[in-house]
């Protein structure tokens, strides 16, 4: 008697915790063994780049915090830095250093993300509710620096929006926190915000030191991640992946040590480099960047106090007005309306910006006729060469591997549908 | 910077021999355009030539130039010294077969030489917009080009999987070209009787709240802009 054994398919996601989004996955299987991966995208599409086009140049910024929603400063540094080059101006030497530190930060957010979510994907729970600890505290950072917690808007072209604040924003007692919880929670917020930034750095090393003693040397980590997913240097090129995906396979690739933008070239960090290019590799690599990125912050702090400044080029054309000129002079006024409303023209040419994001190359391609809209945006989502890779990377594994690989992709739905 | 980049020339135009032409791009880029029928030696050419090694494609990116330097409105000068306040709507549609309409970009990396290119390539027949899919020389092409399909209808041949990407099951058109309309033209919406969600025309009328030229505006002429005035 002989029976019939065929693959059968099955649907993954799109509402899947382990989806990190809305991924919808048809997986073909043979027993529990993947034989085919379908991603089908699109479902967060929102036609950022379309949008873009129909707006003037500065309004389209905050759309670019909502492309990766988890590393929001950085895709706002490769949007802004093209119209810089399109323009052709550079901004301070101040707001540069401030965009290094907040790139940085923005990566530090993004690594606990990934590493709380990646952790909870495959098991440790813990590690999840450490990370977010951490972050909390970044996020008030950005809090206080832009009014937002993700959102933030805060880089323009020309520099960032405005200088750091003096103070850091503190806790109040409530009837639902008592002034113990307060205080302790109010820690380092008696100074300035870099002062609070200085002593994140100086607790954040050990809170990584805690994170790895949960899952570096964890047998059951180590199971689910060493030989999952591995990728080859050169299959990983041919995918065009980038970022610590590129990096777990072995090719020391950085953007900000190769092709160095703002201020990159003056910081002292190391580039770290997996082997064998499996999901343990990119683990460590990522926990290995938060510490190089800890000590990035450290140097932009040390150079921001000493190095008082202008945080925005003083160009009339790209920089609106100050409130004090606009509240008395009538040009100004006019200008400040036309600035908001109209924006300003930047000169016909095309220009490719790439920065290196947490994810990997974030790129933006910007085409300009000489409006004052651009003409064609496309943002390169460092995310979507990696999802396009899934199946490769999937296939011969076992179902609950392709949450280990989707998790070490660190896919955000924000960039690659747009 | 603008040396390495005219040193990289040098060897691409020693390479590609004619096939390549160089393009205008900004100080420290690097563009190229070629013809369809020489797209996927030149593509070869870049991955493979000991020099060049342009082992990544980075971006690929469609473009449709149906309204390029083009505006909405036009605006004219209401007053003889002060802002351009007047517009007139334009009338004259673009011609929407008008040949080399839709171009696609790549953007090229080479990790080996550190070093970035940009090449483009006009597709001849606007009505069916086809080049060669360059999947075959670098694999990440794939997704890009299925991307690049959906968004602008541009066809890419011996592509092996050309299908919709990011747009809904079933969707019609595509939604980056310009003359599509910006609010779409069918929404979706729960219907209560039928008991599931059905598709309607859309609801809402575009606007155009900022034209998308402006032009003769008296801000940017030159004599206008003194560093004295009060900002």
């Amino acid at each position: 008697m002989s029976q019939e054994i065929r693959n059968y398919t099955m649907n993954f996601g799109p509402q899947h915790p382990a989806a990190h989004g809305v991924l919808r996955l048809v997986l073909e299987l043979d027993g529990e063994v993947i034989q085919k991966a379908d991603p089908h995208i699109g479902l967060l599409h929102r036609a950022t780049e379309k949008l873009a086009e129909s707006k003037p140049f500065n309004q389209s910024i905050g759309y670019m915090d909502r492309l990766d929603y988890v590393s929001m400063m950085c895709n706002e540094h490769a949007y802004v830095l093209a119209i810089e080059r399109l323009l052709g101006i550079r901004p301070p030497q101040r707001a540069q250093y401030i965009r290094v530190m907040f790139d940085e930060i923005t990566r530090i957010l993004n690594h606990l993300m990934w590493l709380g979510a990646h952790g909870i994907d495959i098991g440790a729970m813990t590690v999840f509710l450490l990370c977010f600890k951490q972050r909390e505290e970044l996020m008030d950072v950005y809090e206080a620096v832009s009014g937002t917690r993700m959102h933030a808007t805060y880089y323009r072209p020309g520099g960032v929006y405005r200088d750091l604040p003096d103070s850091m924003p503190r806790y109040q007692a409530s009837k639902w926190r008592t002034q113990k919880d307060a205080d302790r929670m109010n820690a380092g917020r008696d100074g300035t915000m870099l002062d609070f930034i200085q002593s994140f750095t100086d607790r954040f090393p050990a809170a990584i030191d805690d994170y790895e003693t949960l899952l570096t040397d964890n047998r059951i980590w180590k199971q689910r991640t060493v030989n999952i997913g591995v990728v080859g240097p050169e299959r990983a090129m041919q995918l065009g992946f980038s970022g610590p995906m590129l990096r777990g396979s072995g090719i020391a690739w950085d953007l900000r040590k190769k092709q160095p933008y703002e201020v990159y070239d003056r910081m002292d960090f190391d580039v770290p480099v997996g082997k064998t290019g499996d999901c343990y590799d990119r683990y460590l690599v990522r926990v290995a960047e938060m510490r190089q990125s800890n000590r990035i912050i450290r140097q932009c702090v040390d150079w921001l106090r000493a190095n008082p400044g202008p945080v925005m080029i003083d160009d009339r054309k790209v920089r609106p007005p100050s409130r004090e000129h606009m509240k008395e002079d009538m040009e100004s006024l006019i200008h400040h309306f036309k600035f908001f409303t109209e924006g300003y023209e930047v000169p016909a040419g095309e220009t490719y910006a790439a920065v290196e994001a947490p994810k990997g190359e974030f790129g933006i391609y910007l085409v300009s006729d000489g409006a004052n809209k651009p003409y064609r945006l496309k943002c390169r989502a460092p995310g979507f060469p990696h999802l396009a890779a899934l199946e490769e990377m999937s296939r011969g594994h076992m179902l609950a591997d392709v949450v280990a690989i989707i998790g070490t992709q660190d896919i955000v739905f924000g960039e690659i549908d747009r | 910077m603008s040396e390495q980049t005219e040193a990289l020339a040098k060897k691409i135009d020693a390479q590609l021999a004619g096939s390549a032409q160089r393009a205008p791009a900004l100080e420290g880029e690097l563009a190229y355009t070629c013809e369809p029928a020489a797209l996927l030696a030149v593509c070869r050419t870049l991955r493979d030539a000991a020099e060049l090694k342009f082992e990544m494609l980075m971006d690929l990116a469609g473009v449709d130039h149906l309204v390029y330097g083009r505006d909405e409105w036009q605006t004219q000068s209401a007053t003889r010294s002060g802002f351009s306040r007047g517009r007139v709507v334009r009338t004259d549609p673009p011609d929407v077969n008008a040949p080399g309409r839709f171009a696609v970009v790549y953007n090229l990396l080479s990790i080996t030489h550190n070093q970035r290119v940009r090449l483009t390539v006009r597709c001849p027949d606007t009505a069916e917009p086809v080049v060669d899919s360059v999947a075959g020389v670098w694999a990440s092409a794939n997704w890009f080009e299925r991307e690049a399909f959906d968004l602008f209808g541009i066809l890419f041949r011996g592509h092996p999987d050309l299908r919709r990407l990011l747009t809904d099951y079933g969707f019609i058109g595509h939604p980056f070209r310009k003359d599509f309309p910006l609010i779409g033209n069918v929404e979706v919406q729960y219907d209560a009787d039928k008991q599931r969600v059905v598709y309607q025309p859309v609801t809402i009328v575009p606007r155009v709240l900022v034209p998308k030229v402006i032009r003769h505006d008296s801000r940017y002429e030159p004599a206008l802009r003194d560093p004295q005035a009060p900002r």
